[in-house]
């Protein structure tokens, strides 16, 4: 019983949380209007980085940090987007991948006086934890934990329903036409371009919102939070709850972290104790989360091969084009 | 910024040259259960570990070495090395990780820890096993030269680190060329040959037949890898951006099996890690790098000729060409593809096992790589079997010679700078042919 709470717990943590808001941003992009960005954790870290450093070294008051973050994260989408969003889809897919893990070691080497390495920025949510209304533990989770929680699902739902809106008007429906075949669109006298870019910085700014969930959750930023693990486990999270679906990210979401933390619940118990269930020549505990994510991998390309549209999707509209 | 022109100098040399003996530093943590036998406090661990030079020739303990221990609390523990080279620390034994901290600035002048390992290691104790942690050191040559001294060195370096990537690009550029899959797991097969050649070599098998052994285990996991999974994949009509997401799938499965089997440890060859260094002009040398330069070259034009001159490879590029055209005038494409399927996997694993020697052997070894394979090929132009090599070449100079007015962890900004740069102006790349591509 203790495995399946603990799962549920997971499913709605502050992770789920900032992950969910991640892959809202890559559905805009990639669900809607067909854009492969594999650079997302880029997104989130500019976003976290530039609240970080515009609370911490620029001593910025809270929304001023804020909105450094999210203008960072639309400056990112305009710099990957102009040189790519007018070739093939594996150009964006390679330049972004690329993009997100330069800042990696960008933030994790350059400027050690401002980003701190690898130890990263910390000690600037003392601010927000004083709006703090909790003031005892639920359910199991921290006061500080319930504030980010609640602030991060409130974006959830905000977002969601932003996202709602824009899709079923008449910029939606050009974004999902141009998914669906660019030269039709442009033959009718839209600006292909600038619609592309407009998901890529809409979704950018979204993920960069995740971003925030997360420095404020650990009240500090690392590189090594933003590696491309996180990118493909977002990636995973929206093709299980289906793309294009305004639903989708969010059930893929809790649907993902309370799956992995039942696996992780289940090997733990198997491998712990003095006579293993799996015998530790086979498995040790501290194995558990690479096989965790062999076993995400491997939902990832049967997802992919069999059941492409996901939880709730459409199968047609993820018959993606080259 | 920070500029460190000696330093990344200094790492360089060490690294791709290899002119400096290796040293490895074991430590090993034994859990609560071997202890209590010894009488000792149960709720304590003992993290026992040594640190010693182990090279060819035999090993040297290192004294004097300074590690800290931090536990689940938070709490530090440090224990300084013996004269043997051994040292102990007892932590309170907690659930949770512990992280294992070599300082450096207490080894002995000159050794350095080598570009890409890890410090400080975190481990999770479990309480049942012995866990060892792996910290390879090299020797840090501290020579501070001037700047221009450096760079027909750091040509060199990039010339060579560029010519055994070119082998990895190469594979990656025929698989695209014949399949249009962008091939994200690419880098898995690079770490392949250097694993399987690292656990050859230990097993006991001399290094250059065990090279030989994996690169042509690689070449039937690559005819496997097509065969059992990916042409069942395109005989369903998955789409060239569906595959492109599994191929990513492969890569987190295969890069985390590979962690499973080594534990995330940091390793080196048995052999010829630290080969004598030769003079020649301003560049150091060694004979090992000019046996991995004429394997690698062998490989390249061998490949490049057989594209040109034999039947298959007439067919590969009639494939690359035109699928469907190939396909009516008799070309059985399937076959095309898993043959280039098993070519570019033998290429990426020897990459791998020639980077092995030069860079520490773990579980992300290619994958660290993949980001200079992709900028390399996109440069050459995407598919193009002469653009893969070019634009390896010049990557792999430009990355090498960044490090001159860059901090070293940076360098692979100067890789990403060209493949903007050159998406911007010449989005076919050097070599490609200029066709819509948008």
């Amino acid at each position: 019983m203790d495995i399946l709470t603990s799962a549920l717990r997971a499913g709605f943590s502050v992770d789920a949380a900032y992950f969910c808001l991640a892959a809202i941003g890559l559905n805009v992009q990639f669900g809607y209007a067909g854009l492969i960005n594999f650079g997302q954790a880029g997104f989130l870290a500019v976003g976290a980085y530039g609240f970080a450093v515009g609370s911490v070294s620029l001593g910025l008051p809270f929304s001023a940090a804020i909105g450094l973050g999210l203008l960072c994260s639309v400056a990112l989408g305009l710099v990957l987007g102009l040189p790519t969003l007018r070739l093939r889809a594996d150009y964006l897919a390679i330049a972004t991948i690329a993009a997100a893990e330069v800042l990696r070691l960008f933030f994790g080497a350059a400027f050690q006086d401002v980003f701190h390495g690898r130890d990263g920025i910390s000690g600037f949510s003392a601010a927000f934890q004083a709006a703090n209304p909790f003031d005892h533990p639920f359910l199991g989770y921290r006061p500080s934990d319930l504030w980010v929680m609640t602030v991060g699902w409130g974006l959830v739902v905000i977002v969601s329903v932003f996202v709602w809106s824009i899709m079923r008007g008449p910029w939606g429906r050009v974004l999902k036409a141009i998914r669906e075949d660019e030269e039709a669109v442009r033959s009718l006298g839209k600006n292909v371009y600038a619609f592309k870019m407009q998901a890529l910085a809409i979704g950018g700014l979204i993920g960069a919102l995740g971003g925030f969930v997360v420095a404020l959750g650990q009240n500090s930023v690392q590189p090594d939070n933003f590696s491309f693990d996180l990118t493909f486990i977002v990636c995973t999270m929206l093709v299980l709850g289906g793309a294009a679906r305004i639903m989708g990210p969010v059930i893929g979401a809790v649907v993902f972290w309370a799956f992995l933390s039942l696996v992780g619940g289940v090997l733990d118990a198997l491998t712990a104790g003095q006579d293993p269930t799996i015998p530790a020549w086979l498995m040790t505990g501290d194995q558990i989360g690479t096989i965790r994510f062999v076993l995400v991998g491997v939902a990832l390309v049967l997802l992919m091969i069999y059941r492409p549209q996901g939880i709730f999707g459409n199968r047609k509209e993820m018959a993606l084009h080259a | 910024m920070r500029l460190r022109p000696a330093l990344s100098l200094a790492l360089l040399v060490a690294v791709l040259v290899g002119a400096a003996p290796t040293a490895v530093a074991t430590a090993s943590i034994a859990g609560r259960t071997t202890l209590a036998t010894r009488g000792d406090d149960p709720e304590t661990v003992k993290v026992t570990g040594k640190l010693v030079n182990r090279d060819d020739t035999g090993s040297t303990p290192v004294g004097g070495g300074r590690v800290t221990v931090t536990d689940a609390s938070g709490a530090e523990h440090v224990a300084t090395s013996r004269p043997d080279g051994g040292f102990s620390v007892e932590v309170p034994f907690e659930a949770g990780p512990i992280s294992i901290k070599l300082d450096e600035g207490s080894l002995p002048r000159g050794v350095t820890l080598r570009e890409g390992s890890r410090n400080p290691i975190t481990r999770t104790i479990s309480g049942t096993l012995p866990l060892t942690v792996t910290f390879v050191l090299g020797k840090g040559d501290r020579r501070t030269m001037s700047w221009a001294d450096q760079v027909p060195q750091s040509l060199f370096n990039g010339l060579y680190f560029g010519l055994i990537i070119s082998l990895g690009a190469l594979g990656l550029s025929l698989i695209f060329g014949t399949t249009r899959l962008t091939n994200f797991a690419h880098g898995e097969m690079v770490t392949f040959g250097a694993l399987v050649t690292y656990g050859l070599n230990v097993a006991g098998i001399d290094i250059w037949p065990a090279g030989l052994l994996a690169a042509l285990l690689a070449a039937v996991f690559g005819f496997a890898q097509d065969r059992f999974f990916w042409r069942p994949i395109r005989r369903r009509g998955t789409g060239v951006l569906a595959m492109m997401i599994i191929s990513i799938g492969v890569q987190f499965i295969l890069r985390n099996v590979y962690q499973f089997f080594t534990g995330g440890r940091t390793e080196t060859y048995r052999q010829y890690t630290t080969p004598e260094g030769h003079q020649l002009g301003p560049i150091t040398y060694s004979v090992r790098d000019v046996v991995c330069v004429a394997i690698a070259l062998v490989l390249v034009l061998g490949v490049t000729i057989a594209l040109k001159r034999t039947r298959l490879g007439r067919a590969t590029r009639a494939v690359a060409d035109n699928a469907a055209l190939a396909a009516t005038t008799g070309i059985d494409v399937n076959r095309v593809i898993t043959t280039v399927w098993a070519v570019g996997a033998l290429l990426a694993a020897t990459c791998g096992m020639l980077l092995g020697f030069s860079q520490a052997v773990k579980f992300d070894l290619g994958a660290l790589q993949l980001l200079v394979m992709f900028a390399a090929i996109t440069v050459g132009g995407l598919g193009s079997v002469w653009g893969a090599v070019l634009g390896s070449l010049l990557v792999g100079t430009l990355i090498e010679m960044s490090t001159l007015v860059i901090p070293s962890e940076l360098k692979m900004a100067a890789a990403l700078f060209l493949l903007v740069g050159v998406l911007l102006f010449r989005p076919q790349g050097l070599l490609g042919r200029a066709q819509r591509i948008g």
